[in-house]
Formats: C-alpha cells, structure tokens, sequence
C-alpha cells in the first residue's frame, strides 16, 4: 500500500488543471510519475472509483475524482457500494463504510 | 475595535451541489436561516469576516499539514471544485493581508499558526459565503483547522486557537466577524452520505449553546470516529467559535437533511467580555 502516494496524485489532480490534461492526454504515464503499487496504479488508471475508495482514498479527494470523469454523484455513491463488494472493505484510511449495501441512507 | 459577530453554519457542498435533490420543504428553511444570519452579520457591520474552516486538500496535504492557519493573502480564488459541481461560480474574492498580519502576530503569542499568502477556497468557506456575503464584497480572512488528515490536533487546542483568535480580534481596531463552518455528524463521501446521528448532534449543539467547555472538549477522537464520522471531526471549529465568543449561543436552525449529508446547522453566538 501506498496510499500516500495515491492520494497526492489525487490531490495534485484536483488542484491543477495541467495535471488534469496530463491525465486527460495519458492516464498511465501520468500516474506512473507516482511511486504507487500495481493494484494503485491499475485502479487510477481504469478510472475505477470504487476501486480507488476500497484501497483507502479520503472521500473529500475522490468525490472530485469521480466529478472530473463525469461520474453523477448518484453514481457516485453506486460506485463505491460496488467496489466494496467487489473488492472487500475498505483497507485502509478514515472513509470506511459503516452502513448496510442496500441501505441507501438519502436514498441514492 | 473587537470582535463584533460570531457564529457557526454548515458547509456541505450538497447545500448548493445538490439543491434540486433536496425537498424544497427542507430546503427552504436553511436558505431562509442562512438569509437571516448574513442579516445580523451585516447589521454588526463588520470591516473583516474570519471564517473558520476544515478545508479538505484544497491547499494543505500531508506533505506539510498545518493543524492552524491562517490567510493572508490579498485575495483569494473559489470554488476550487468544478463550479457547475458545486453550484457555485468562480470569483475573486478580497483579503486584508495588513489585517492578515497583525491578527496572525498576536494569535502567534499561543498558538504556532502556520500562515498563507496563497489560498484557494473550497466549499468548506465557498458555501458559507455564498449565503452569508453573496457579492464578496467583504474582505475574508481564512483561517483553518485540519480536521482531514490525522493526527489531528486535540480539541483543547482547538479552543486555544479560539481563545487567541478573540484576542487577536480585540487588539486590532477594525471590526471583526468569525463564522465557523463545519458539520456535526457525518459521513460525507462515502456510501454512508446522508447518515446523520441526530442525537449525537442534539447533545452536541445543546453543549455549545450552553458554551460549556468542558463537555465540549471531552469528547475523544475516537468516540467521535464512532458515532458521529470521520466528518465529526469538524466540531473542533465549533469549539473554536465557542472559545473566541465566550457567549451563550442561539440555535437559529437544526435539520437532518440526507441528501446534504449532514444535519444543517446556522446558529450565532452571544459575545462575552
């Protein structure tokens, strides 16, 4: 896990909108400037939000993630229920998911 | 002259992200709360709004994380988030780097508040403002608090930088307003957006209108973690209000509001010798 490292990229890329085109232009080089694992890499790269929220990312930067790739946030949260059933729980970070699948708390 | 005004609201980028989701019955009401504090913020006449935020790696990141700091830039650029997102478009907004200075002098007699002359606002500061002083015509001064990347700094600490923000505020001549933004519980972000602990909330907003410190800080990070979500972390900003205002507060607004994420909150605070 480098979980550091994933969410810098992921910071970077909120802040910066060179960063957005660099990834925009070349998802895999841009992430490859990152020291992250292959599983990291592979999730980013794919654009896999649930992905991305099961390997630990802080929700305040893969909210904006999901928003750059269009992602409605009623998809948004469809997304992360899937990649934690796809993926197992969430494994590390302070943005696990405590409610049931199908709980659906604001109704989405 | 001293602090004039002090408050507390939330800041939940679905109050302005995801307005047409809400059911205006809900809606409403906070929007019409939001109007009324900017009101009274405004009758205070304030030369200077401080606004008291977590921001969420709009500017710090774990490379360098401050637990405090304070802005002072001569301007400011917000939304960081993509506007059509939030619901809010960009803009400048003015500072008072002069002001910036002094308060940060005499805050820096308690607290080692890390300072920026550089500062892009997200919705933790965007949301509030474009309720409380929707032509930006107000110089803001940011000041925040990690509440985001832990380890975070304990909530005394997080009164002293409230109790040195008022004094800081009372040294200088100009008017002073601070608003607090933050939420109570909740789990924004995440699958569990829209879960709220409304009692935890209650409890919580109960002991800040009362401005009791002691209950207010004995809450672990821990125990919030559980009960209230990692948003719960927030509360340090509300502790902070508390500290600089001294007062007894009003709970102008409360409402659970799921499709917000947090239970939304505008509340001011009397101020206190």
């Amino acid at each position: 896990m480098s979980l550091y490292q994933l969410q810098k990229f992921l910071y970077e890329l909120n802040r910066d909108p060179r960063v957005q085109e660099d990834y925009r232009a070349d998802r895999l080089g841009t992430v490859s400037r990152y020291d992250l694992t292959a599983e990291e890499r592979d999730a980013l790269v794919n654009g896999d939000v649930g992905h991305v929220y099961v390997l630990g990312a802080n929700g305040q930067l893969l909210m904006h993630f999901a928003a750059l790739l269009g992602i409605a946030w009623p998809d948004y949260i469809r997304t992360m229920r899937e990649g934690v059933k796809k993926y197992g729980p969430v494994r590390d970070g302070i943005y696990t998911m405590t409610t049931q699948m199908n709980e659906k708390v604001a109704g989405l | 002259m001293s602090l004039v005004f002090t408050g507390i609201c939330s800041h939940a980028p679905g109050i302005t992200g995801r307005a047409d989701m809400a059911d205006p019955k809900l809606r409403d009401p906070l929007y019409d709360a939001y109007a009324g504090m900017r009101e009274q913020l405004h009758a205070s006449r304030p030369d200077a709004l401080i606004v008291v935020a977590a921001e969420h790696f709009a500017n710090f990141f774990m490379s360098n994380m401050p637990s405090f700091a304070i802005g002072m830039g001569e301007h400011y650029e917000g939304p960081i988030e993509d506007p059509d997102w939030l619901g809010i478009a960009r803009t400048s907004i003015p500072g008072n780097p002069q002001l910036s200075k002094r308060l940060i002098h005499e805050v820096m007699q308690t607290v080692d508040v890390a300072y920026a002359e550089e500062w892009k606002f997200d919705h933790g500061i965007m949301v509030p403002l474009r309720f409380l002083t929707p032509d930006y015509q107000l110089p803001i001064i940011p000041a925040n608090i990690n509440c985001q990347g832990p380890p975070l700094a304990p909530l005394h600490r997080a009164w002293a930088f409230g109790e040195a923000l008022r004094r800081a505020a009372d040294s200088v001549p100009e008017r002073i307003a601070i608003v607090g933004t933050g939420g109570i519980s909740h789990w924004p972000a995440t699958p569990d957006s829209g879960k709220i602990n409304e009692a935890w909330d209650r409890k919580l907003l109960d002991q800040w209108q009362r401005n009791d410190k002691s209950a207010l800080l004995s809450y672990s990070d821990l125990e919030t973690y559980r009960d209230a979500g990692q948003g719960g972390f927030e509360i340090r900003t509300f502790i902070c209000v508390a500290a600089a205002a001294r007062g007894r507060g009003h709970i102008q607004h409360y409402a659970p509001i799921p499709i917000f994420a947090v239970g939304c909150t505008v509340a001011t605070m009397d101020i206190a010798a």
